[in-house]
């Protein structure tokens, strides 16, 4: 036998002489296969109506051929001379030239409309000057500047030399409030028309808002949904369920009828005399009706997560640490919260990534100050600026996975449970 | 069973009841009297209010009516937290968050004690169930055993007077069962603590206790060191209960004291030890445990009455020969014979005659 006894150095075989890592795939092949084909469909699904739109979305929001492809004289002239070159009669011909193209394929509003994302109240510029192009006479610069003294504004040059180019950053300097100056930098728009900076953080914290007050009312009810008896426990989730199995606009509309300033609670409190006729709260189609009927909506997202992680939980280590000498305070800070953890997390990051894209609700019931970032990236979709739009959101999913890394370096994402 | 003048009882139940529902008493009347550095086990299968009375001891239920004392001090509005009863868990609760060092510090820290002070209480008791290597782990890093030691380090580590035992070896396997109970055993007697210990394994029970008290149908059925529980069972329940037992249908002939003779069902006169029969001619089961069964003459004590008996099956246990015979009537009376050098053979179909010492035949109730 001894000569017989394998060198320990040499790979492992099987039995008829086939390497033994080999074999393992071969033998576990068929059965990969089976399973890819199974989550086939998913995968399809998910590519389909996950990560394309998301792709085109981020594309979109540096990509627009609008200009570029509409004005190739100028763009070429753009290209050939370095940025901080004063538009020379060669710029002017290239440009009228295109005017005339565009006159004839119709798409000197597509063009103005790229330049208007970045320079308001231009689109009308090149739609007139289209028009006119044909009767043009050389000078081309006093020509045009005679049509229009804006057409030697360097900020219009600027604007037209970033937009030369499909791809462009110019749709993600609009989104965070900042726009080009005539010598091509970049600097903050006036204070006046500041609004998506604003409007983020505004997103961000109301958005945390709504979570910290879903966790404040969601967590005894998880408590008591999972220390209840089941009977009992059946009919709270049925009411915890509630708002799921009722149209989104019914729940708003009977906010709305409760919340109103002729609505029930006003009527209430004027009746028991907590406030007077003059005096009705304003609830609604502003900022507190915002938080208060998005915490109603979000709220089961909250309890869900929280009651699968406080159901596991044994009765025996509250009764423990009672026994061992602690409070049912510091039975409940010391020993139950820190088990609650994965749940509060979970529920939290639901709550709060759905509220941050929550649209429909503040434009409902929000009213002028109670409008979230959504609302803005819908009021550009309704305008066509398609680029803004996928922007603005491109910032907010950027915002929303820098909160997943940020949660999962601080409490770790392996400990979230989602039920 | 009522509250005598005991003069180191440091645990008693006064006339304790309890009941869930307000329909049904789930203890009934429980009178019990624990002395200071006591081993004393509450025996019963599951349902038997057991594990209510420890409960309503540590503070989790509250006694529907009667009184609990602790040192004295009735308890029943004392707040668990107040108690200072250590309490081991049937899974043992090791808060699955803290290591092994912070769950044995948490019940020092809630009692204001410094970190000094704590470490080396700490270390104390960790050394004491063997584990002082393990202070940094998760209990989710530890075995069943070694989770059990730290929950009993953790119900140990404040110097509690009284600690519980809720079925703390119930998930353990068979030999590390037996070696904790030794373990167990052993850390009360060197630290003069006293133990209430809950359990439905009657083995466990006998190994470690001062003294058993056996539960059924929320009632104490007897109260008693083991080797009497297990030698000089009060009732039918209790020795039917504990280990195993041979019964005889019979009839009380005659009684003198606690002499009894008790005509079986099937005619057979027997000698017996009179228990809880009150009268001649009352119905009596006769209980004899299968190891105080003999088939050799010289082995039986002068005069006894024997029976016949034929041998329907040996089993082969290796340190025993389990010997099933027909005897008066039951064909399930078992003989166990010690598997000793020259140990007769019995072969089944043979004819014998089996005896006992009249202590050993206990008539009881029916």
């Amino acid at each position: 036998m001894a000569d017989t006894a394998p060198i320990a150095a040499a790979p492992l075989t099987t039995a008829d002489g086939r390497p033994l890592a080999e074999a393992l795939v071969a033998a576990q092949a068929r059965s990969r296969r089976r399973a890819f084909l199974l989550v086939v469909p998913l995968l399809l699904f998910m590519i389909l109506s996950f990560i394309l739109p998301i792709g085109q979305m981020l594309h979109r929001s540096i990509y627009h051929d609008g200009f570029s492809s509409n004005a190739p004289g100028v763009s070429a002239w753009f290209a050939a001379n370095p940025q901080g070159t004063e538009p020379d009669e060669a710029a002017f011909a290239a440009l009228v030239e295109d005017l005339r193209t565009m006159q004839a394929n119709r798409t000197a509003g597509e063009a103005g409309t790229r330049i208007n994302y970045v320079l308001p109240e231009s689109r009308s510029l090149f739609t007139k000057a289209a028009r006119e192009a044909k009767d043009l006479q050389p000078p081309y610069r006093e020509a045009l500047l005679a049509l229009d003294p804006k057409w030697g504004d360097p900020v219009l040059w600027e604007a037209m030399r970033a937009s030369a180019s499909p791809y462009t950053f110019d749709f993600y300097i609009v989104a965070t409030d900042f726009e080009r100056a005539g010598d091509g930098s970049i600097v903050r728009v006036t204070e006046n028309r500041q609004i998506y900076v604003y409007l983020f953080i505004k997103t961000f914290l109301l958005s945390g808002l709504i979570t910290l007050i879903c966790l404040v009312i969601g967590f005894p009810v998880a408590h008591l949904l999972a220390t209840l008896p089941m009977a009992k426990a059946n009919l709270l989730m049925i009411l915890v369920l509630l708002p799921f199995w009722t149209s989104l606009l019914v729940r708003t509309t009977s906010w709305m009828a409760l919340l109103q300033g002729e609505g029930v609670i006003n009527d209430l409190l004027v009746w028991i005399g907590a406030i007077s006729q003059e005096g009705r709260l304003r609830m609604i189609n502003n900022q507190t009706g915002t938080i208060i009927v998005m915490t109603h909506i979000l709220l089961p997202f909250m309890i869900l997560p929280l009651y699968s992680v406080m159901r596991v939980i044994p009765p025996s280590y509250a009764r423990a640490a009672r026994s061992l000498g602690a409070t049912s305070w510091t039975t409940f800070r010391r020993i139950y919260l820190p088990q609650t953890l994965p749940g509060i997390g979970a529920g939290a990051l639901l709550v709060f990534i759905l509220a941050v894209g929550y649209y429909i609700t503040p434009a409902l019931v929000g009213g002028a100050d109670g409008q979230l970032i959504s609302n803005l990236i819908d009021f550009h979709m309704d305008k066509s600026n398609w680029s803004l739009a996928a922007a603005l959101s491109a910032m907010l999913l950027v915002g929303v996975l820098v909160l997943y890394w940020l949660y999962d370096r601080l409490i770790g994402i392996d400990n979230l449970k989602l039920g | 069973m009522a509250v005598t003048a005991v003069t180191d009882a440091f645990v008693e139940f006064d006339r304790v009841q309890k009941s869930y529902d307000g329909e049904t008493l789930v203890v009934k009347d429980l009178n019990l009297t624990i002395a200071k550095g006591e081993f004393l086990t509450m025996l019963g299968s599951s349902g038997s209010g057991k594990t209510t009375c420890l409960m309503m001891l540590a503070g989790f239920e509250t006694a529907t009516s009667g009184d609990i004392r602790l040192a004295g001090r009735p308890i029943n509005q004392v707040p668990p937290h107040k108690r200072g009863i250590g309490m081991v868990f049937q899974n043992y609760a090791l808060f699955p968050h803290m290591t092994v060092g912070e769950n044995l510090s948490f019940p020092l820290e809630v009692r204001g004690l410094a970190r000094a002070e704590r470490e080396v209480k700490i270390a104390r008791a960790l050394d004491m169930v063997q584990m002082g290597a393990f202070i940094s782990r998760r209990p989710s890093q530890l075995s069943g055993g070694q989770q059990q030691r730290i929950a009993l380090a953790r119900a140990l580590v404040f110097d509690p007077a009284l600690v519980l035992m809720d079925e703390p070896l119930g998930a353990l396997d068979k030999q590390l069962r037996e070696h904790m109970q030794f373990e167990i055993k052993h850390l009360h007697e060197s630290l003069g603590i006293t133990v209430v210990y809950v359990t439905h394994d009657q083995g466990e029970a006998l190994t470690m206790s001062d003294r058993i008290a056996v539960f059924n149908d929320g009632r104490i059925q007897q109260l008693a060191p083991p080797s009497d529980l297990y030698e000089r069972p009060g009732n039918s329940f209790v020795a039917s209960f504990i280990g195993e037992n041979n019964r005889l249908q019979g009839t009380i002939k005659e009684l003198s004291g606690d002499k009894a003779l008790v005509r079986l069902s099937t005619g057979e006169l027997i000698d017996a030890t009179a228990v809880n029969v009150k009268e001649k001619g009352a119905r009596t089961l006769v209980s004899i445990r299968p190891e105080r069964v003999e088939f050799k003459p010289e082995m039986m004590p002068p005069g006894a009455h024997t029976l016949d008996a034929e041998v329907v099956e040996v089993i082969y246990m290796g340190d025993i020969l389990r010997t099933v015979l027909k005897v008066a009537g039951s064909d399930d009376f078992v003989m166990k014979m010690r598997n000793t050098l020259g140990q007769t053979r019995l072969a089944p179909g043979q004819k014998i005659k089996v005896g006992w010492h009249p202590q050993d035949a206990r008539a009881l109730d029916p």
